[in-house]
């Protein structure tokens, strides 16, 4: 039990959260962060499917990853990754409609989404499941985390509401001459703020910033 | 004919693949620190784009008329890997210093958003504004020029601005995305253009 969670394993799981995060320090699965950060919901069922299929894919390629021949790989981690995709895909068209129809495309999108293929290739193919998994999980919320974040500042700020719950109607904000700031649900904002959240990271710790 | 040049003005200005649904992100920031590799890549992804969209069209009608469109997103993924596969030995073969120049991105680009994001979006479209085979191309060849714009853009402005005095903790990265930002900004004065 002890050996499960070592030291080594607990980097695994916290360093994508934070020093070696998927999408502000590698760069990584940019495409769907920013799209479907519009609202905090749409923000949160994405987060949550892409950590659900990063972990499970990242455990069945280093399951295999003895048996896939090198040439193919590339084919093999798609196939089961757009498996993976299709479950998620039809689960949330039964259960979730409404946020389905929201995240529209990118849904899809996940299966060329740069994390997966990233993890998988300089992790799960060089790896143990148990490790994997980890690794998985903690690429999944180091994703979700930037997500969050954004859409917060951008449902806040451009639609007023946090979680669809209109704080701006309620409180009669308007009435003051409170106004929504619909920039900011429009597709540059995100780029914007995404920028100014790395901005923030790279001012706190210097290691990471680029010459 | 109209309807088609509506469809491709469209699909290059108004629906780009990057300013407006974030597309290839990936790649496009990585490879666009300067414009004569970035300009390779963009023809790379049109192409392929010309290429596989018509195909996953015909295949998409197939799933359609039997009634499995849950497969579509593993059929389409596996005609990407495989017409990139093909472009790429065609490639090699005929025109080796094309081959030479393009280098890694082609093989990479099996996992550029931007070709799956083009099939998800025409499977959105079928029957609609792409409905047959010629109309697939022109979306495709649209998306493709709209994408080979952006990243071109960006690659010149990033080369002008490495001569300027950007915030230590912006450089790089930070940088970029506020300047996509702006790009994205000035794209959208092109919504609601119609031909």
């Amino acid at each position: 039990m002890s050996q499960l969670f070592s030291k080594k394993n607990k980097e695994v799981f916290s360093n994508p959260l934070s020093i070696t995060n998927p999408v502000t320090v590698q760069v990584l699965g940019i495409c769907s962060a920013l799209a479907v950060t519009a609202g905090l919901r749409p923000a949160f069922v994405m987060g949550l499917s892409v950590t659900i299929i990063l972990a499970f894919a990242n455990v069945i390629i280093s399951l295999l990853r003895n048996t896939i021949p090198n040439r193919i790989r590339i084919i093999v981690q798609l196939v089961i990754v757009a498996a993976l995709v299709t479950i998620v895909s039809e689960i949330l068209k039964a259960f979730a409609y409404d946020v389905s129809v929201e995240l529209s495309v990118y849904v899809g999108l996940i299966i060329t989404n740069c994390i997966l293929m990233g993890r998988l290739e300089a992790f799960a193919m060089m790896n143990g499941p148990w490790e994997s998994f980890l690794d998985g999980l903690g690429n999944g919320l180091g994703y979700a985390k930037i997500l969050i974040i954004v859409a917060f500042f951008r449902e806040i700020l451009g639609a007023g509401s946090i979680f669809g719950w209109n704080f701006v109607q309620q409180f009669h904000l308007e009435d003051f001459g409170y106004m929504n700031n619909g920039l900011m649900v429009l597709p540059p904002m995100a780029l914007v703020v995404c920028g100014c959240i790395i901005w923030y990271e790279r001012a706190k710790n210097k290691e990471l910033q680029e010459k | 004919m109209e309807q088609l040049l509506s469809l491709f003005v469209k699909s290059i200005f108004v629906d780009n693949m990057v300013f407006a649904f974030f597309l290839g992100m990936c790649s496009y920031l990585a490879v666009s620190k300067n414009v004569k590799t970035s300009l390779g890549l963009g023809l790379a992804v049109t192409f392929v784009l010309v290429v596989t969209l018509p195909v996953n069209y015909y295949l998409f009608g197939f799933l359609k008329a039997n009634g499995l469109e849950y497969l579509s997103f593993i059929l389409f993924i596996a005609v990407i890997a495989g017409i990139v596969q093909l472009v790429e030995m065609v490639v090699e073969r005929f025109s080796p210093s094309l081959y030479a120049s393009l280098g890694i991105f082609l093989p990479l680009i099996a996992v550029n958003c931007a070709i799956m994001g083009a099939s998800l979006f025409m499977q959105q479209k079928y029957g609609g504004d792409v409905h047959d085979g010629v109309s697939a191309v022109v979306y495709g060849l649209g998306s493709g020029i709209g994408w080979l714009l952006a990243i071109v853009g960006l690659a010149a402005i990033r080369e002008k601005m490495q001569y300027s005095n950007v915030p230590a903790p912006l450089k790089g990265l930070g940088i970029t995305f506020i300047t996509v930002g702006l790009m994205a900004m000035a794209f959208m004065c092109f919504s609601g253009l119609k031909i």
